[in-house]
């Protein structure tokens, strides 16, 4: 058994395999200093909740504590392995700083209450609007970080209950664009792949997708295949120099904010040399005619002047793409943050499409999430839509939903699609909105222009509830904060991109008076008296067992059938993928095998909208477009981006997460190894433009936008010229300023961030602002502190380079060499 | 022959000129309403270039139509974004929304019919020219005319509703 500081090496040691094999076990473990394996009372199921990948673990508790974690060996998704962030971050559910009592606001002060007073404020002043001002003035803004049973929950209690149109989930700011892409050309979520995919695929296309850091267990997947017999080809697009780049066989940097035009020049290289499947195109698809006609504008020489990348590369990268025998496609952030998200990412499914490469071993595509649970934010509707993928805009879903939940259809707000977030906060800019119940997420900090959304949450005329685990920026603006329990307090289940389904069981007690949200959620509804038709209770479950019980009737016979699992099934075992029911009992691993889709305009989630002006297709467009339930290729035209560099704002600002922390590093930056391997915020700026205006490693630069300012230390990287880079991760809450900055500028990066949004997602750009970058003193020739393992790595040595010594230190155990083999 | 394709396009001239500048306007009026701001300035883009292939069309019918379409990003603009920035906190203003919509919607459906009837005169007269322009832009007028539908639906309850 070997240790290994993984802070240092986040992808831990090569298992190498090749085309079609099994990828290795490695089980990675990490126990707090002083106790070893056989010191531990109970291991307890659970998966991972600090990024997306949803790799299964359990938790090690000695005396009634959290004490480390372990991957598990029989998980179809990690096969044993664990991220830096899972390794470590466990660590922050034992912090002395937890809330453990609901606070409430009284003379302009946040003190502390009991939890009868501050549900009675909360579920009062419901009350109080729902008689003057009507369901419309009560919104709901939820997480990608609770869980399946909790989003359920509190989408029956708000759209069939309260009878709001407005809730939303912070998914809005990392998936949203996943889901409508999906929706535009399957007219269904769902990920048509499997992770499994890269086990098989000779080529992996990776757009705005920094992989290795958002997903470290995934990316430890495609090295190892790297490191094996026939690797695949490696396609990626990104401004910056990310490890994926590092690894690609074709890096393509470009421009930001003219995804569209180099998608659209790589689909023209493909259909102009004809390495399209016609039979597949022609029996399961509409809409290559129209493809083929919008693609005559884009040839690749043209891509190449606006997205100033060489032309020869994109060449060779539609090359790699049109002669792919198993093409693996994942998108994130980078497309999904960028100007004209959804169109961008439509275009990668049509890549597949065109090409025949769906639903099958190697062939997949990931609209990859950004939440361990995003994906049931999504499926419960308690974001912009309604559960299991029922069509808004469908009736008889609606009044199929209202028969599961017993209640009027009418009761169900479905006149237009629920409100997205960014909507949201205008209505409470305006006053429309008086009451936003806030959970696990902390928009103080996430959403773009903070300067305005300060001012937006710090309203006397809006009742602000926020429930979390720490006093977060956003916490510190509310009138009633309750303590929540977190991962590791609580028993659920949640889903990850491939439809991985795990259940994560409660270890330890929460501290103080810290409650599970499905708890809170279920006080509510109580306090608010909320009844079905015939005057029972409209939450008829008391735990989470019992709402997931509830979730499966929901789901039955939609995409995303739950009906055939329960938490008997999940114990023990590997997580399993949706559908699971009668037909595939133990899970399904491809869906839309052999052309066959979610499509049928009578099933179909959605009908799509127009992705330039955001309109959604009418029920009768639709059928007429598609009448027999295929895959929809969507033609896309480029716009130009809405906040060009100029003379007075030359640069391009780009925002983007570090692999060392996560979100508003609530629970990342209270981790000692993690928090020590990037603490405090940084800009990276390419090596041309340091050289060009003189600024050296760890200087102090301003950046500045018409939102705002912000300072932080330079790091010359990879990135490319024209285009600087700063971490979202950094708020306040570890500064004086507590929510805010004390000063002019500030360390929050959306300071800086435009209002503008993705008008068919929804999803706000985050990756496409015009900025001054200044030179406020120059360093020391101290560093800046950004880490040098990941796409920050500096272009030259540098005197320190990331470790996380003693403390960081995990075994690694490969397969067959744990005795009575792997477990 | 003589006919009324002059008049025909004459017509669609001032009247893409128009939306143009009705969603210029809207935008202006709506900053504070981001996606009114950006998207009136991205569909009125279309209304501009159609104004100036119309131009460019018009020289083969003897007209002289100007080409340079209605653009009102100048001083005017910036005092009325101000303006709605200032008004943004209100909610009676949201009031004027739905009326600058109705308006942009009546003024599309104008340009679709003057499109459709160009595009039924080209076939009369089998101008290819002039049936291919309108299978060009007659698609992003009726896609202007959707938005248009689709952004009062989504806000006229919250607008009429919560008061």
């Amino acid at each position: 058994m070997a240790t290994i500081d993984r802070i240092a090496a986040p992808w831990g040691t090569r298992t190498p395999y090749g085309p079609g094999e099994h990828w290795p076990t490695r089980v990675d473990t990490h126990l707090t200093e002083g106790v070893s394996e056989t010191d531990v009372d109970r291991w307890v199921q659970s998966a991972t909740i600090l990024h997306s990948n949803g790799d299964g673990l359990d938790i090690a508790v000695k005396d009634g504590r959290i004490v480390g974690v372990r991957g598990r060996a029989v998980d179809r998704v990690n096969h044993g392995r664990l991220g830096p962030k899972d390794l470590f971050g466990w660590q922050a559910n034992n912090s002395p700083d937890r809330l453990t009592k609901p606070l409430i606001r009284r003379d302009g002060r946040l003190v502390e209450t009991d939890w009868d007073t501050a549900m009675d404020a909360v579920a009062g002043r419901t009350k109080e609007l729902l008689d003057e001002r009507g369901p419309s003035s009560i919104g709901f803004y939820t997480t990608g970080q609770l869980f399946l049973e909790e989003y359920y929950t509190l989408a029956l209690i708000g759209h069939g209950g309260i009878g709001t149109n407005h809730m939303d989930g912070n998914t809005r700011l990392c998936t949203a664009t996943a889901a409508a892409a999906l929706k535009e050309s399957f007219a269904c979520d769902g990920q048509p792949g499997s992770y499994t995919d890269i086990d098989h695929a000779d080529v992996i296309a990776l757009y705005g997708h920094n992989m290795a850091e958002t997903q470290t267990v995934l990316w430890t997947r495609i090295l190892d295949r790297l490191a094996g017999p026939n690797p695949p080809k490696i396609i990626c697009v990104d401004p910056r120099e990310t490890p994926v780049a590092r690894e690609a066989t074709v890096h393509l940097a470009p421009k930001p904010g003219t995804n569209v035009m180099l998608m659209n020049a790589l689909l023209h290289e493909i259909v102009a040399n004809d390495w399209v499947d016609h039979d597949y195109v022609e029996q399961h698809t509409v809409g290559f005619d129209e493809l083929t006609k919008q693609l005559a504008a884009y040839p690749p020489d043209r891509a190449a002047e606006v997205c100033d990348v060489p032309v020869e590369d994109i060449r060779e990268a539609a090359g790699i793409l049109g002669h792919a025998e198993r093409l693996l496609s994942t998108v994130l952030q980078g497309f999904y943050q960028s100007h004209q998200a959804t169109a961008a990412s439509v275009q990668v499914n049509n890549i597949n499409i065109i090409r025949g490469m769906i639903g099958k071993p190697g062939c997949g595509i990931l609209q990859m999430n950004g939440q361990p649970t995003a994906q049931n934010t999504r499926e419960c509707g308690a974001d912009g839509d309604l559960p299991a993928f029922r069509n808004w805009s469908n009736d008889s879903h609606v009044e199929d939903l209202a028969k599961v939940w017993n209640i009027d259809p009418m009761q169900i707000p479905h006149y237009s699609a629920p409100t997205h977030l960014m909507q949201m906060m205008r209505y409470v800019e305006d006053g429309s909105i008086r009451f936003l119940y806030v959970n696990g997420t902390n928009p103080a900090v996430s959403l773009p222009e903070l300067a305005r959304i300060r001012e937006v949450l710090s309203q006397d005329r809006l009742f602000l509830v926020v429930q979390d685990i720490f006093l977060s920026e956003t916490a510190q603006l509310a009138d009633v904060v309750l303590p929540a329990a977190t991962w590791g307090e609580k028993s659920g289940t949640f889903t990850n991109v491939d439809r991985t389904v795990h259940l994560s069981e409660k270890a330890v007690d929460p501290p103080g008076e810290a409650r599970p949200d499905l708890d809170i959620f279920i006080d509510y509804a109580r306090r608010l008296g909320l009844k079905d038709k015939d005057g029972q209770p409209l939450v008829k479950w008391t735990g989470p067992e019992g709402a997931f019980e509830a979730w499966k009737e929901c789901s039955a016979g939609r995409p995303c059938d739950y009906t055939g699992l329960s938490y008997e099934k999940l114990r023990g075992g590997s997580g399993i993928q949706w559908p699971v029911n009668d037909e595939h009992p133990d899970g399904t691993e491809h869906i839309y095998v052999d052309g066959e889709f979610w499509s049928d305009p009578s099933y179909c989630e959605s009908y799509g909208r127009d992705m330039v002006t955001g309109a959604p297709l009418e029920p009768d467009e639709y059928k007429s477009m598609n009448p027999s339930g295929k895959a929809v290729i969507k033609a896309a035209e480029f716009l130009p981006p809405h906040e060009e560099p100029s003379d007075a704002f030359p640069f391009v600002l780009t925002t983007g997460r570090t692999l060392y922390h996560f979100h508003t590093r609530t629970k990342t930056g209270r981790t000692p190894q993690l928090q020590q391997a990037a603490p405090e915020v940084w800009v990276e700026v390419s090596e041309y433009d340091a050289k060009q205006h003189g600024w050296n490693e760890g200087d102090l630069l301003r950046i500045t936008t018409p939102r705002g300012r912000v300072e932080a230390r330079c790091r010359v990287s990879g990135i490319r010229p024209g285009v600087v880079f700063l971490p979202f991760h950094y708020g306040y809450w570890d500064t004086p300023g507590g929510h805010a900055p004390e000063g002019e500028a500030g360390r929050a990066a959306n300071e800086l961030t435009i209002t503008d949004w993705d008008p068919a997602s929804k999803q706000p750009l985050f990756k496409s602002a015009a900025a001054i970058v200044e030179r406020v003193r120059a360093g020391d020739g101290t560093p800046s502190a950004a880490p040098t393992t990941t796409g920050s790595k500096p272009m030259g040595e540098l005197p320190v380079t990331t470790t996380g010594g003693e403390q960081a230190l995990a075994t690694e155990e490969m397969a067959g060499t744990r005795a009575g083999g792997a477990r | 022959m003589t006919n009324k394709v002059p008049m025909a396009l004459e017509e669609l001239h001032r009247s893409e000129n128009d939306l143009a500048g009705e969603l210029l306007q809207a935008s202006d009026r709506h900053k504070v309403d981001h996606e009114i701001f950006y998207l009136g300035r991205d569909l009125a883009r279309w209304s501009q270039e159609h104004v100036r292939e119309l131009a460019r069309i018009g020289e083969d019918y003897g007209l002289d139509l100007d080409p340079e379409p209605e653009d009102d990003t100048k001083l005017v603009a910036r005092v009325r974004q101000k303006g709605a920035e200032l008004l943004g906190r209100h909610h009676d203003p949201a009031v004027l929304l739905l009326r600058d919509l109705r308006e942009i919607h009546r003024k599309a459906a104008g340009v679709s019919l003057d499109w459709e009837i160009l595009a039924q005169t080209a076939q009369a007269l089998k101008d290819k020219e002039l049936l291919a322009l309108t299978k060009r832009c007659h698609p992003q007028t009726l896609r202007q005319l959707r938005w248009a539908n689709a952004s009062l639906k989504v806000n006229a309850a919250q607008i009429m509703v919560t008061a």
